[in-house]
């Protein structure tokens, strides 16, 4: 099985009175709660632990796109996708992605992740999210009744201007071009692997299936509120006659390894409790434009509802504790030994083989999240490697240049100094 | 709702249906945010001394085809197609709440249909001092408040129908939400101020006292920007649903201006 390293870059330092004395942790967040010289070290720090998870041997290192949003620095994956391209060399570089309907026009897309994926030689992963309405309708103020309409359509643009090899026009519903010519264009042909972060909607699941695209459920909520999901995608993949290869699968777990679990229980409790409390500090005012969910979906949902309603009671109006975190699965934390029976369970019992773990969460240290990532690499990954791998093809992985053909970053030679 | 009638038109493939009822001559309504899902005192009001027709815009109860409009050209082509195909040949038109808006564009875009207008708080306009309220983007169960002054007025407005399950009822009315948000997101601003100009005839704006959604002060812009005669009624007692919250009220200003 593939272990991709994920980082949200949270901002760490909000107030430990977050809950009361702000109404959200997203879209309207309070402004003046961001230091810029604090955002300066933690991109900095952020980057360095995403560049060292690449260094141990991890097979992926994941960002992702929020906008306005406490939890997410990343307004823009790709521009610290790029730097990693500069500086890791073997990983992939996996962006779980570009919202597509907020790109104007969306053949930004196609030409920034063409470049990625020419920087780094082949290691893109482009992962096309719908987006959540918190960033795409109220912090991107697109429309909640067209925005899958025009992720669609953005998705054909990106794909035909990925595979087109000839300058051609583009007569969509949304986005007119008469000139579309992307330069560069991937190394990776036809294209990068594509992958779809999504909700739990049927139409997701059918789309990732008839275009062969790997489908992600990025739970907050750990495996177990996350298995009724990824139960019902292998049902309808069986349904429509697609084989249980897990490589279709990817699944976001948090993770905090230490020696022992008494230790993780007292090393990943703040962060656990900052992520959970403050960071899922959502104001419900934003979670459900109309629109942003398909008639279909709400048809779908309408006997789980009441799941939903009290996992976010739970989650995102209280503020978990620790004991349920714990309790719920949201975390796995233990010695190395048991998270990696854990984990093993997790995606056999989910058959997922893209298994993608949040070791840096909440306010956690620097310090902390590379004691928890080196475990992790040095003892848990060793127990994880060959799940899957003689049964199954990971047919959507990078194919990157031959190392040989590979670019190595140094800098041009300077006169000595004297 | 003794002696309504139902009708269809297609707009766009897609049906819309047409509410009827009273004797005189024509008055056209068009609903506001949550649309029309069952007829009501001041439509009554109204019935008892006109012929009111009532069609349901795209998306709301009754139509659909919503989701064919991209683009305000569209909403208002399809309003066009609606109210024409309803029977609109300069007869009077009431628009409420998002109906308005579309009512405004009907009398400026094609002057001919309508013989005398009548806004009750329409969408279209943008003050940044007063911006309207985000209908969209409201915590659970306080949407009647918004919208109304008395917030059980909307809540039994919007009850669910008899024969129709709460599920299917609970997905129609996000449907209407969603049909408004189509046409106005994110910040209602139509840019309808460009054709103020062309609405000539004459014109009863109307609006809610305590309107939470669109400020009074918007009355003035409006009277303001349409070129036609001008009268204005602030309705005491009445939200942004003005004809719900205050139905003989509202009445008696329309059948006054109306005649």
């Amino acid at each position: 099985m593939k272990l991709l390293w994920f980082h949200l870059m949270p901002y760490t330092e909000l107030p430990d009175d977050f809950r009361e004395r702000h109404n959200s942790v997203w879209v309207d967040i309070d402004s003046g709660l961001l230091d810029p010289a604090v955002a300066h070290r933690l991109y900095n720090e952020f980057m360095d632990e995403l560049e060292y998870a690449a260094s141990l041997g991890f097979d992926a290192i994941c960002v992702n796109e929020h906008h306005a949003n406490g939890y997410g620095l990343m307004p823009s994956p790709n521009l610290i996708a790029a730097s990693l391209a500069r500086r890791t060399s073997d990983a992939a570089i996996c962006i779980l992605g570009n919202s597509l309907a907020l790109y104007n026009p969306p053949t930004r897309v196609a030409e920034e992740m063409a470049m990625i994926d020419c920087i780094s030689g082949g290691r893109l992963i482009a992962g096309f999210p719908v987006g959540t309405p918190m960033d795409t309708c109220f912090a991107y103020g697109q429309n909640p009744s067209t925005l899958r309409a025009r992720y669609l359509e953005a998705h054909d643009l990106v794909l035909e201007a990925w595979t087109r090899r000839k300058t051609f026009a583009f007569n969509g519903r949304f986005n007119q071009l008469r000139y579309v010519n992307t330069w560069p264009h991937p190394v990776q042909k036809p294209h990068p692997p594509i992958w779809i972060p999504g909700g739990g909607s049927v139409e997701t699941w059918q789309w990732c299936a008839a275009m062969d695209y790997v489908y992600c459920y990025l739970s907050y909520f750990g495996y177990k509120a996350g298995r009724e999901t990824m139960m019902g995608f292998w049902r309808e993949m069986e349904r429509l006659g697609k084989d249980r290869n897990p490589y279709r699968a990817g699944f976001l777990q948090f993770v905090g390894v230490a020696q022992t679990r008494d230790e993780a229980m007292k090393l990943y409790k703040e962060p656990a409790e900052y992520f959970y409390g403050r960071c899922l500090h959502v104001d419900s005012r934003y979670v459900n434009p109309p629109g942003y969910n398909s008639e279909a979906t709400q048809r779908a949902r309408i006997t789980s509802q009441v799941a939903l309603a009290s996992q976010r009671a739970a989650t995102m109006s209280g503020g978990a504790r620790w004991d349920e975190i714990l309790a719920k699965g949201f975390v796995i934390i233990g010695s190395p030994d048991e998270v990696a029976a854990q984990l093993r369970e997790v995606a056999t019992d989910l058959n997922v083989g893209h298994l993608m773990v949040l070791q840096q969460f909440g306010n956690m240290s620097r310090d902390l999240a590379t004691h928890n990532t080196r475990l992790f690499a040095e003892q848990v990954i060793p127990q994880l490697r060959g799940l899957f791998e003689k049964e199954w093809e990971d047919r959507w992985w990078p194919k990157p240049l031959p190392k040989p053909s590979r670019a190595v970053p140094q800098a041009p030679a300077r006169e000595a100094a004297e | 709702m003794s002696g309504l009638a139902e009708r269809s038109v297609t707009v766009n493939g897609a049906p819309c249906r047409v509410w009827e009822k009273g004797r005189g001559s024509p008055v056209f309504y068009l609903a506001g945010f949550g649309g029309l899902p069952r007829w009501t005192p001041f439509l009554d009001r109204l019935a008892g001394h006109h012929r009111v027709i009532a069609p349901s815009l795209p998306g709301f109860p009754g139509a659909a085809g919503h989701d064919r409009l991209d683009t305000l050209v569209d909403w208002v082509a399809a309003t066009l197609d609606l109210v024409e195909g309803a029977g609109l040949a300069g007869a009077d038109l009431v628009g409420a709440s998002v109906g308005g808006t579309l009512a405004a564009e009907v009398a400026a875009m094609s002057p001919a249909l309508v013989r005398r207008l009548v806004l009750i708080a329409p969408f279209g306009l943008y003050d940044k001092k007063a911006p309207p309220a985000d209908l969209w983007a409201q915590k659970p169960g306080t949407l009647p408040s918004l919208l109304c002054a008395d917030p059980k007025t909307y809540t039994d407005h919007m009850a669910v129908p008899q024969g129709v399950s709460a599920e299917e009822w609970s997905i129609i009315t996000t449907r209407a939400s969603e049909a408004a948000a189509r046409l106005l997101w994110p910040l209602a601003d139509t840019r309808l101020e460009r054709r103020l100009h062309r609405i000539r005839c004459a014109t009863l704006i109307v609006w809610g006292a305590a309107d939470k959604v669109l400020a009074p002060s918007y009355a003035e812009r409006f009277a303001t920007g349409i070129a036609g005669m001008i009268s204005t009624s602030i309705i005491p007692g009445a939200g942004h649903l003005a004809d719900l919250d205050q139905p003989a009220r509202v009445a008696e200003a329309a059948l006054t201006a109306i005649g």
